[in-house]
């Protein structure tokens, strides 16, 4: 009962803070929607208008006509003409154009026999935009007095599963799910304790009848709420702005976020432990959220990545998380399908939370 | 410890006893080889300069640091194991104010009264009582971080006698406050005291020094003097001369070069002269080196203040600064 009161009075008194602190308050609700936004129209692996120039040393009604093909994928964005391959070399040089296309003066000749008909002049250093070019290959070239295009044979068809439009909104918005919830669950909690040091709170407190565990648990508990809440704006604006479906259920994915929410809080709390000054607590948080951005899977395949990253990415949570989110989100899974995933978060709240309460010190020397 | 509660308490006149501490900081010695003995219901002052150790001291009899050498009982429990069961005795006002900037004063004290387990009950009655005796009714809805200095203290104190603790332990109360609040926060720790509070309490002022019952002044980590401070203004081991000069620096360099003189401080248009009672005849000895050198003054023998005692116990050390 008494350990009660006192666990309720820390987080009452971290609300309180918290009502009080507006920069804070705004960035609860300013975090979310900000990078949502940024990130949900900013991010896009399906590139379009790649800026192009044109060498025609054909220029025959076929050539004319291919070019015109061209531009009306959208791939390419074709700027002013240009007069040979040697000047499509120099604009790539100069990174006026991504790609130059060179259509030889034997264009017609060549559709006609078994060599390439032109060539993609591609800025390869972005193997994205290689990627894009590469589609640009498949397009068929032809007189239109062939009326009928012969079909061409293929071993293996695509049929994409979940997200058949190809929006990377729909695979980004649940991993930034992820992201958000590491950058703001860690670092509040990564400051908590620290910031009471530095202000001096804690030589107070550590005073008091009040235990460790009662003071660390009093101090994450509100923010589970927090993150929860910041949950439910992402999905909203994902749904709303970008048509993110959840086609599974809502409530397996406010389990896989609390299970979560509760590893990010316990490992801030751990950095809380170990950083000295609010700084310190703030670049250690930073040198988890890099590798959680680009070693979750959340922007590049994890299968991608070499084993050592592979392992790396397998320690931070949001690798699961981001398993679990998509599975949830996109492909209907639920949570008894993923449930390796939630033990693993789990695993890692208790681990940290165990490590943060043993290593805080009572004592100040 | 095996002791039961009660021979504690009623065997032990002193609610702190310390053999032997010491702390060091990598090669500092913060405090060195400290015996301590405080009495129980009395107001025990720490007087010395910063650096001197006192909040080395406190830190170390509240558990918050552990005694590199020596052991301290504080209320009957040793505080070099765990300090957990003294907590609820002990109320700590540390030198920086600790409570919540961003917390208002009922805020703060409610907060506090949970976290000492304060009988739900009473707990509302016993906030109204401390935010009446404190002086605190009228800024009772204030954030703690915008109030005055003096304002801060009153609601840190209230906070650290929330709970009714046995033992309070003071680390410079009043250094942030002006000297109105200084007194009126005297007259709280005379209230506290006579209501049977053990109070241990440092200050660099020899004004509040004098307030004590009994005194320990501390210097580089090192007891110099212990006693009650009329006690150690008797026995100070030293004849107190003051002097009125008219040109009182000049006055100053000619005795500070007398190999007997103690020291020799300047007060406005006053010297005070500190000469060991083992030098015959003094004030001759003043007078004489004074109008040797032309310099019209008048003389006379005085009591020692507290200031004086200070003087006479820290000076070798000065003079041990000097050689190094």
């Amino acid at each position: 009962m008494k350990s009660l009161i006192r666990l309720l009075a820390v987080m009452r008194k971290e609300l309180r803070q918290l009502g009080r602190d507006r920069i804070t308050f705004a960035m609860i609700v300013g975090i979310p929607i900000g990078q949502i936004l940024l990130f949900g129209y900013a991010i896009n692996t399906d590139v379009r208008n790649l800026s192009a120039a044109v060498a025609d040393q054909a220029n025959t009604h076929l050539s004319r006509e291919f070019v015109s093909n061209l531009r009306h994928t959208q791939v390419l964005k074709i700027g002013q003409p240009a007069e040979s391959p040697e000047e499509l070399e120099a604009l790539l040089r100069r990174g006026k154009i991504s790609v130059g296309v060179h259509i030889p003066h034997d264009f017609d000749r060549r559709v006609l026999d078994s060599r390439p008909d032109a060539h993609l002049l591609v800025d390869g250093a972005d193997p994205t935009i290689l990627g894009v070019a590469n589609q640009l290959v498949a397009m068929p070239i032809a007189f239109d007095t062939w009326t009928v295009a012969q079909p061409t044979q293929r071993g293996l068809e695509v049929r994409p599963y979940y997200n058949p439009e190809r929006r990377t909104a729909v695979n980004i918005v649940p991993g930034l799910i992820g992201v958000i919830l590491t950058l703001t669950m860690m670092l509040f909690t990564a400051v908590a304790i620290v910031r009471e040091r530095e202000r001096g709170n804690l030589e107070l407190l550590i005073n008091t009848p009040v235990s460790n565990t009662q003071l660390m648990v009093g101090k994450v508990v509100p923010y589970i709420g927090i993150g929860l809440i910041q949950l439910a704006l992402i999905i909203g604006v994902g749904k709303l702005l970008f048509n993110v479906p959840i086609r599974g259920s809502v409530l397996d994915l406010y389990l896989a976020a609390l299970a979560f929410i509760a590893a990010n809080l316990a490992l801030g709390l751990f950095i809380s432990t170990v950083a000295k000054t609010q700084f310190q607590a703030m670049q250690v948080t930073f040198f988890i959220l890099l590798p959680s951005i680009l070693l979750s899977g959340f922007i590049f395949p994890f299968a991608g990545m070499p084993l050592v990253a592979q392992y790396l990415g397998e320690v931070l949570p949001i690798t699961h998380f981001i398993r679990l989110t998509r599975g949830i989100m996109l492909r209907e899974a639920s949570l008894a399908e993923l449930s390796n995933e939630l033990w693993i978060l789990l695993g890692f709240t208790i681990v940290a939370m165990t490590g943060a309460v043993m290593r805080f010190s009572r004592r100040l020397d | 410890m095996h002791d039961g509660k009660q021979s504690e308490r009623g065997d032990d006149a002193y609610a702190i006893r310390a053999r032997g501490l010491t702390r060091r900081f990598g090669d500092l010695v913060a405090v060195s080889n400290l015996d301590l003995e405080v009495p129980r219901g009395r107001i025990y002052g720490f007087l010395g300069p910063n650096g001197s150790g006192k909040s080395t001291t406190i830190r170390m009899l509240c558990g918050l640091l552990t005694p590199s050498s020596g052991s301290a009982t504080v209320l009957g429990m040793d505080v070099g194991g765990s300090t957990k069961r003294l907590k609820p005795k002990i109320g700590y006002m540390t030198q920086r104010f600790s409570l919540y900037g961003d917390l208002t004063v009922r805020e703060n004290l409610e907060f506090i009264a949970d976290i000492y387990s304060y009988p739900r009950g009473g707990r509302n009655e016993r906030i109204a009582e401390l935010l009446a005796s404190y002086d605190l009714v009228d800024v009772v809805g204030q954030l703690a971080g915008t109030m005055s200095g003096g304002q801060r203290q009153r609601l840190a104190l209230a906070a650290a006698v929330l709970h009714r603790p046995e033992l309070l332990l003071l680390d410079e109360p009043t250094s942030a406050v002006d000297p109105r609040s200084r007194r009126d926060f005297w007259a709280k720790l005379f209230e506290l005291s006579d209501a049977g509070t053990t109070i241990l309490v440092s200050t660099h002022y020899m004004d509040e020094a004098e307030r004590c019952h009994r005194l320990a002044i501390l210097d580089r980590g090192v007891k110099v003097a212990d006693g009650p401070p009329a006690e150690l203004q008797e026995n100070t081991g030293m004849t107190i001369i003051e002097i009125r000069a008219e040109s009182p620096s000049r006055a100053q360099a000619e005795l500070a070069m007398l190999p007997e003189v103690k020291s020799v401080t300047q007060l406005g248009v006053r010297l005070r002269v500190l000469v060991p009672l083992e030098t015959a005849a003094p004030l001759e000895l003043v007078t004489g080196t004074l109008s040797a050198a032309g310099l019209p003054a008048e003389s006379s023998i005085v009591a020692a203040s507290l200031e004086d005692v200070f003087v006479a116990v820290t000076s070798d050390a000065d003079n041990v600064e000097r050689a190094a």
